[in-house]
């Protein structure tokens, strides 16, 4: 269920990279957690964001939790759809639901995430 | 090995049923309760405007106080009309502390033989011991042997009309004993959700028969206590610890409606003072609807700002309005910018949001009066 081309934060982020542009999300086991998302609060292009880091906010109908930075950078872009269709990070967390690029500072910070088999480990813990 | 458990949590009698269904549950006044099932919370609100939701509140306790003096006995413990109240027939009722706060807010029905009344799971204890202290020559009846569902939404009458076909016949705040699936039931007209609908008061033995029963009927879902929320904050209802508590007076809270003629002139309640004072000078504070501007919810607890930067007031309740389609809250200001209407700053975790000051409720309720 977690695609193997990812790379995954303890805190439920995915992160996939392309060169320097490191796209973020959250897991659909994060997804699940929350419930029903109504409002993603996410930073400009241009801000700076660093690794461990809260970037933005992810709320639901119960909820609200910090989103974490994977990676030092530069925010490229963010998924401006979530903006008014919240509900696609629950209905496609991997694809339609992403939330920003991040122009990485150092693209080798990622080596330092879990692979989706260690993640899968993780979350069959929780 | 020892270890320190947390104080053990109650369950209603339909705890295996929300486990077959796969609720999501939650800790909520010292009971397991399902927070949603595997719809979700916005979909479970959804269907409950559309069609129909049933919902466990067996949590939620039921006190019957019997004897000759039972309606007399309670109008010393709120300024409701009780002793006016005709049997089969239901009202809405706050029980007032000595300094005019809002202990608790609950049902009275009158069944004909005795009154019932159904209290908040967090209140039940407070509510036991006032009632008990308040009415010593009336016999004041914990009924533990019945737990309340609740049928919300616009298909509920054609839902329980086909189970007992006098359900059709109750109009709202009418009560009846119906007979569901082989049991006797006392139904209500009423509900938490701005919806029409019934709550069912069913012995606890028979509860998960008659939650199924109901269910087999497609047009009706369950939902959680996160629907709830959202619906009767939509439908301005307010929920005692948040927008109620022992420091807002009736009138304060936007409730005077719940205290008739009769009892403003006569008084002879907790706190009457207060509240006499309160109706005739207006209240220091009042509660009003808030709407947030964009789509960013403001939650309870938030403080509000005037354009100055003053803080005149706190959200009370706030989430998303799954029906508005934005978010939705409900708070205390002066009366002055309950009337001027303002738009008003909440800070939510460091940031300000635009907030308008608005009418109550958000979704217009469709009880079925006639």
């Amino acid at each position: 269920m977690n695609p193997a081309d990812l790379k995954y934060s303890e805190e439920h982020e995915w992160a996939r990279a392309d060169g320097a542009r490191v796209v973020v999300g959250i897991t659909s086991y994060a997804q699940e957690a929350l419930g029903d998302v109504v409002y993603v609060d996410l930073p400009a292009a241009g801000t700076r964001v660093e690794r461990g880091q809260p970037f933005g906010e992810v709320e639901s109908t119960k909820s609200v939790s910090d989103l974490y930075a994977p990676v030092s950078g530069t925010i490229s872009e963010r998924n401006e759809e979530l903006e008014s269709r919240p509900e696609l990070v629950n209905r496609d967390p991997f694809g339609e639901g992403w939330m920003v690029a991040i122009d990485a500072d150092d693209p080798a910070e990622l080596d330092g995430m879990l692979n989706a088999e260690a993640y899968d480990e993780l979350i069959a813990r929780a | 090995m020892a270890s320190t458990e947390p104080a053990a949590l109650r369950e209603t009698p339909l705890a295996d049923l929300h486990r077959r269904r796969g609720a999501r549950l939650v800790d909520f006044a010292g009971w397991r309760m399902p927070l949603s099932y595997p719809e979700g919370t916005v979909a479970e609100h959804e269907r409950t405007r559309a069609a129909a939701s049933l919902f466990d509140v067996a949590h939620m306790g039921a006190v019957t106080l019997a004897g000759e003096g039972a309606a007399a006995g309670l109008e010393r413990l709120t300024p409701a009309g009780i002793t006016t109240l005709a049997p089969e027939r239901q009202r809405y009722a706050l029980l007032t502390t000595d300094d005019g706060g809002i202990l608790d807010d609950v049902m009275v029905a009158n069944t004909g033989e005795a009154l019932l009344v159904v209290v908040n799971a967090a209140r039940r204890e407070a509510d036991l011991a006032r009632l008990r202290e308040g009415l010593p020559d009336v016999e004041v009846v914990t009924r533990d042997d019945l737990g309340l569902l609740a049928l919300q939404g616009p298909a509920a009458e054609a839902v329980l009309a086909a189970v007992d076909p006098r359900a059709a016949t109750l109009r709202f705040m009418d009560a009846a004993t119906l007979r569901l699936d082989g049991t006797e039931a006392w139904a209500s007209r009423s509900g938490y959700t701005g919806e029409d609908g019934f709550e069912l008061l069913v012995p606890t033995d028979r509860l998960e028969g008659v939650a199924e029963r109901l269910l087999a009927d497609e047009r009706v879902g369950l939902a959680g206590l996160g629907a709830r929320d959202t619906l009767r904050l939509e439908a301005g209802l307010c929920l005692h610890g948040a927008d109620l508590d022992e420091t807002t007076s009736p009138v304060e809270a936007a409730l005077a409606w719940s205290i008739p003629k009769r009892r403003r002139a006569e008084g002879g309640f907790p706190g009457a003072a207060r509240i006499a004072a309160e109706l005739d000078a207006g209240p220091a504070r009042l509660r009003v609807g808030l709407r947030p501007v964009g789509r960013r919810p403001v939650r309870a607890g938030a403080p509000l700002r005037d354009t100055d930067g003053v803080t005149v007031g706190v959200v009370t309740s706030g989430g998303w309005g799954p029906s508005v389609g934005g978010p939705v809250a409900m708070g205390y200001v002066p009366p002055a910018l309950a009337a001027s209407r303002p738009t008003l700053a909440a800070e939510v975790r460091g940031r300000e949001v635009a907030v308008d000051v608005v009418d109550l409720p958000f979704v217009t309720h469709r009880y079925r009066r006639s």
